[in-house]
């Protein structure tokens, strides 16, 4: 394994009045890839920039192989990192950009020359070695940027929303290929970013971050299926707040009844937590329910319904059956025969659908 | 891998100029106005003060008062002077204003404000003010102060070999003109991002100065270095009240004594001048298209 083993522990940072940091404790194990997600301002930008060495806590220190780098400047820390704009050295062509950090540790020029093909051959671009970086594409920088980092053989990589400059279709090709090459290089790699999709398609782990401190860590699907918080069940994925009666450590929701997942609430009023692909709808005259909005997705159609009480629910329906659920249909809404997240009933009304964050 | 990646070859094209086809004409003839009302104004003092020194009442044409320019007393040694001076003081005002514009963007963003108007303080006082401070300075001096290193120095700065007192008034001059150029060139590129990319990658703060941001920054250098030697070469006031043999003084001396000649020379420092700031303009260019 090349990768080195992270730890943040209790890190604080302020700025002025805004904490940014608050007490974080994070464990990154040697070779895994683990994302910091959470919305802007929770923090993820700084934690990274803490372990870059731009930085420097108030408080908590961060250890690199258990050693502490929290003093140690920028330029003797062990990390190579891409930037969320681009940051190519615009005097430098592609080749010599690649070399920079060889050439401040002076290797000679021929060594120097011979990694840097090597490099990019590694991230895709053997031919663009004597282009500048005004002659490249938005992705062929963020790739020779890789490059780059990567150059100095670190044992930590860190990626600061690398992707968010690039169009979609880029986007994913790119973070495939960093995924494949992180599993090669078995390099420890923390990837900042507050796009889900991109978090849960590449990490082994997910940090979710919220006003400096962590929500939950777990690998995609169980922070997907077992939120820890209603703040992660929310960030993550759309939810719907379904109210709910708790008995004992069963719910009866939308007239059904279904076992409690963890720790059930003291009170009875409860919300349901529901993802929209566990609702089932049905076109039925005679249900209670009215497809108010129907959003097309290609794979999926996304339909906002009324229920006779009031209550909006989301629900997820394969594409090609979006045509039977024009808006107006009368539906009758069921739920999937599994276990729901139940939390205390929030003040703002489980009536409220959550507003939809990004298509996922 | 790369089989993988769709090769996007969008490549982040120049803004392209507007169409020159689709415009209607009149603007066209406006600009021809524009055009020719300025070469006017620039181009018939010159062509007056050429045909001034060209004309000789009974020849007709002689470029004599040209040839008079060489031998008359003290050109080589005056305009080797400020040449000096200008090349003393580009140097130290990129010196003194260039880290100090860095520091400022990257460690105080909220300094900023407080630099400019620092840098700009110069333009606002006027030149024979700014020279009555200084000679009233350098007449200062008690006689006991005399065999101190203060006074040493003071005599010492006034050397009219090369007046090192007028590099420091002129970098005070040049300030405006040097930062506001400096500060558009940073503008131009991400210093923040590229100094913490070139630190990451193991370089020191020096390194990252000189490796990073000045050669990214050379054509707002060279467009400051355009400026004051610019400033330097035509400064007068300030020369002339410490009474040092600049190429603007040498000018006005000899214009007393001999008209047809200090024309010519006149004539002849504008053509000096502009190939200076040409030659300095297109290091400035050849830098932008080589990057």
């Amino acid at each position: 394994m090349n990768g080195a083993r992270v730890e943040f522990r209790g890190l604080r940072r302020r700025f002025g009045s805004t904490v940014a940091l608050d007490g974080l404790d994070l464990t990154v194990e040697p070779g895994e890839l683990i994302a910091l997600l959470g919305p802007s301002g929770c923090g993820k930008t700084t934690a990274l920039r803490c372990l870059a060495g731009f930085e420097q806590p108030d408080e908590g220190e961060v250890l690199v192989d258990g050693a502490d780098i929290t003093r140690v400047p920028a330029n003797r820390r062990d990390a190579g990192m891409v930037f969320q704009s681009y940051s190519l050295f615009p005097n430098l062509n592609a080749r010599d950009n690649v070399g920079f950090g060889m050439r401040v540790r002076k290797v000679p020029a021929a060594k120097r020359h011979a990694r840097a093909q090597e490099l990019l051959e590694l991230v895709g671009l053997p031919s663009v070695g004597d282009r500048y970086p005004h002659q490249l594409s938005g992705g062929q920088q963020q790739r020779v940027a890789l490059a780059r980092a990567l150059a100095l053989e670190p044992r930590v990589l860190l990626l600061d929303e690398p992707l968010s400059a690039l169009d979609a279709k880029v986007r994913v090709t790119l973070r495939e290929e960093i995924r494949r090459l992180q599993l090669s290089l078995g390099i420890t790699t923390i990837f900042v970013t507050h796009d889900q999709e991109e978090a849960l398609s590449m990490a082994d782990r997910v940090a979710v971050l919220r006003d400096g401190r962590l929500e939950q860590v777990a690998d995609p699907a169980t922070l997907y299926d077992r939120p820890a918080t209603p703040f992660v069940a929310e960030f993550v994925g759309a939810m719907n707040h379904l109210p709910g009666l708790v008995s004992g450590d069963r719910v009866t929701v939308l007239g059904q009844t279904l076992p409690v997942e963890g720790q059930a609430p003291d009170t009875a009023q409860a919300d349901v937590l529901v993802r929209p692909e566990a609702v089932l709808v049905t076109p039925d005259a005679e249900g209670d329910g009215i497809v108010m909005v129907s959003s097309f997705r290609g794979s999926t159609a996304r339909l906002r319904v009324r229920l006779g009480d009031g209550t909006e629910v989301l629900a997820d329906v394969p594409g090609h059956d979006s045509a039977r659920f024009a808006p107006g249909t009368a539906v009758r809404v069921g739920l999937v025969e599994r276990p729901v997240l139940v939390s205390a009933r929030s003040e703002t009304g489980a009536a409220a659908a959550v507003p939809e964050p990004d298509v996922v | 891998m790369a089989s993988l990646t769709p090769q996007v070859s969008t490549q982040l094209a120049p803004a392209t100029a507007p169409g020159r086809g689709g415009r209607p004409r009149r603007p066209r003839v406006w600009r021809g106005v524009v055009l020719v009302l300025a070469a006017v104004y620039f181009l018939v003092p010159l062509i007056a003060s050429f045909v001034f020194t060209v004309k000789a009442p009974d020849q007709g044409f002689s470029l004599d008062a040209y040839g008079q320019i060489f031998s008359a007393e003290g050109f080589g040694g005056s305009l080797l002077l400020s040449l000096g001076l200008g090349v003393a003081t580009i140097v130290l005002v990129l010196l003194l204003t260039l880290p100090a514009a860095v520091a400022v963007r990257l460690g105080a963003p909220g300094l900023r404000p407080v630099l400019e108007v620092v840098c700009t303080l110069p333009l606002v006082v006027p030149p024979i003010t700014f020279v009555a401070g200084i000679s009233t300075v350098l007449r200062w001096g008690p006689d006991y102060l005399a065999s101190t290193p203060l006074y040493q120095t003071i005599i010492a700065v006034q050397n009219p070999d090369f007046p090192v007192v007028l590099v420091l008034a002129y970098v005070v001059l040049a300030l405006p003109f040097a930062y506001r150029s400096l500060d558009a060139g940073l503008g131009a590129i991400d210093v923040r991002t590229l100094s913490e990319a070139a630190r990451n990658l193991g370089a020191s703060w020096p390194h990252v100065l000189l490796r990073v941001i000045i050669p990214n920054m050379r054509s707002a250098m060279a467009s400051a270095s355009f400026l004051t030697l610019a400033l330097v070469l035509g400064e007068f006031t300030i020369a002339r009240l410490l009474s040092f043999q600049t190429f603007p003084n040498w000018i006005y001396r000899i214009s007393g004594s001999q008209a047809q000649v200090s024309v010519a020379v006149s004539v002849f420092s504008l053509l000096i001048t502009w190939l200076l700031l040409l030659a300095l303009s297109s290091a400035g260019a050849r830098q932008r298209s080589g990057s």
